[in-house]
């Protein structure tokens, strides 16, 4: 397996007024071609900065951030952010139209996602006639279009309620594994963590510094529900629950 | 459809035959009374005026050919503040999103002008631009516009946070930002300050026409009142309430129509 993103060093420093703040004091870490990989640590720990960087919202302190050439990174976010005076169409179409890359060609891939996951008949709804784990998957699908290698997931499915959190996050899982990407995720469910990743990287309490990284090896390693059976579900979960060390 | 259904359509129904029974008769009822207590000499028919009185006048005007000479230059100036308010307020706005610098320095000129009560300067307008129906439309500029621009502005600022990190993404330009998402999410509130907007302009114009007119219907209220003829500054306000009437309900169907393609 080769290295798709190498992230070395990254230091990110905040000025306000009233001093400076240290969001990421000193982070490393390389991602292999075809991984998943979460990201947990306490809130405020400055995982999203980290996530923000990579996407190139912001820029780094210092550090540096090696993609293998040919590479491009897609970024999803928090909340589906549909834009509710467009169609399901024009949505999933967003990025290309501003990136100037809405060609037929292009136009003709979304199309096929949309088929393929299911969003056929809504193509010429609006997004508020569409269930919320529905409109995640558009969500996903705009991001997709842009046929990024990287995937960034900035808490994907935090705006959802717990039960479609289980069934969407299943979804995105199988969609993303079978198209092939690479993705980074932040978020603070450890049981999401464990449950999709090859790997999870506990970051520490601002500012943050890698802590620990475990491979995630679970006998029978299926989709992520059923890897919330896996015997080994429980220990991973425990371990990182202790690394987060959080004192209520 | 159920029964229970049809009884509550038909309720529904009847209330609103309710409503605009009484309405009309409030007004049909005031009308009478105020006829009756004229007639009757109750209250000074030369002061109170009455609606025959009324009538007449407006008849007279209208066969003097005056009526609508009246009500179309008042039209005329309302629609050229309106949308002259509306474009450079749209316009102003945009200016001060995409420099926020701007916006922090004129921020304090922009509160100043907003509270300071615009017919003050009406005095120093007629000098500087002189007494014509320029003067109005400044007029009117002057108290519409300020609403206007901190209306648009406002709802540009309250454009989703997530939405403008999706574009940054994309790596949209502020031009692509600005065409693709800020204008479109701010629909609302820019569909909301035509209807503060036509308000505002119904004040301005009438309050420049006082100021300085040759014609129209704030000309018609203030000569009545010069020549002490109360019959005429009645017909003036009657018809100002009619013709204000007509273009807000057109402002608020534009908008019931705009809200209603947004869907």
């Amino acid at each position: 397996m080769n290295n798709i993103l190498e992230i070395q060093k990254i230091q990110k420093i905040y000025h306000t007024t009233n001093g400076e703040i240290e969001a990421i004091s000193d982070c490393s870490f390389s991602v292999n071609s075809g991984e998943f990989i979460s990201i947990v640590g306490p809130s405020g720990c400055g995982k999203s900065t980290l996530l923000s960087i990579l996407a190139g919202l912001e820029k780094p302190s210092n550090g540096k951030i090696h993609l293998l050439e040919g590479c491009s990174i897609g970024y999803m976010l928090q909340t589906d952010s549909l834009f509710p005076w467009l169609t399901i169409w024009d949505n999933a179409l967003l990025g290309l139209k501003i990136q100037k890359k809405d060609t037929k060609e292009n136009k003709d891939y979304v199309k096929q996602l949309l088929i393929t996951y299911g969003l056929k008949d809504f193509v010429d709804k609006y997004p508020k006639e569409l269930s919320g784990g529905m409109k995640q998957r558009v969500a996903l699908i705009r991001t997709l279009a842009l046929k990024p290698d990287i995937l960034l997931l900035d808490e994907p499915f935090s705006a959802l309620d717990y039960q479609s959190r289980l069934a969407v996050s299943d979804d995105v899982f199988q969609i993303l594994k079978k198209e092939g990407k690479t993705a980074i995720m932040v978020t603070h469910d450890l049981a999401e963590a464990v449950s999709m990743s090859d790997r999870v990287i506990v970051f520490s309490k601002r500012p943050c510094h890698l802590k620990q990284i475990y491979h995630i090896e679970l006998s029978n390693k299926q989709n992520p529900i059923e890897n919330r059976k896996a015997r080994e579900f429980a220990t991973y979960y425990d371990l990182i629950w202790k690394d987060l060390d959080i004192n209520v | 459809m159920s029964n229970e259904q049809k009884k509550f359509l038909r309720k529904q129904r009847t209330e609103k035959v309710l409503v605009l029974f009484i309405q009309i008769s409030i007004i049909v009822g005031f009308l009478f009374l105020w006829e009756f207590l004229s007639f009757k000499k109750i209250i000074n028919p030369f002061i109170f005026s009455s609606p025959t009185r009324i009538w007449n006048t407006i008849y007279t005007l209208y066969l003097s050919g005056d009526l609508f000479l009246h009500i179309f230059t008042t039209f005329y100036e309302i629609i050229l503040a309106f949308f002259l308010g509306i474009s450079i307020g749209f316009f102003v706005a945009v200016l001060l999103y995409e420099i926020p610098i701007l916006a922090k320095i004129i921020d304090p000129f922009l509160t100043m002008l907003n509270s300071l009560p615009k017919v003050a300067l009406g005095p120093i307008i007629i000098i500087w631009v002189g007494a014509n129906t320029k003067s109005i439309i400044v007029m009117a500029l002057l108290i519409n516009l300020i609403v206007s621009i901190i209306n648009i502005y406002n709802g540009f600022l309250g454009t989703d946070h997530n939405k403008l990190i999706l574009m940054k993404s994309f790596g949209a330009s502020r031009f692509q930002i600005l065409f693709h998402l800020i204008i479109p999410s701010s629909k609302n509130s820019i569909v909301s300050s035509l209807k503060l907007n036509i308000s505002m302009t119904l004040i301005g114009v009438i309050m420049g026409e006082f100021l300085v007119s040759k014609k129209g219907i704030g000309y018609l209220i203030i000569y009545g009142t010069q020549v002490f003829n109360l019959n005429i500054v009645m017909s003036g306000i009657i018809i100002l309430v009619i013709m204000s009437f007509l273009i807000y309900e057109c402002v608020s169907l534009i908008e019931k129509r705009m809200n209603h393609q947004q869907k």
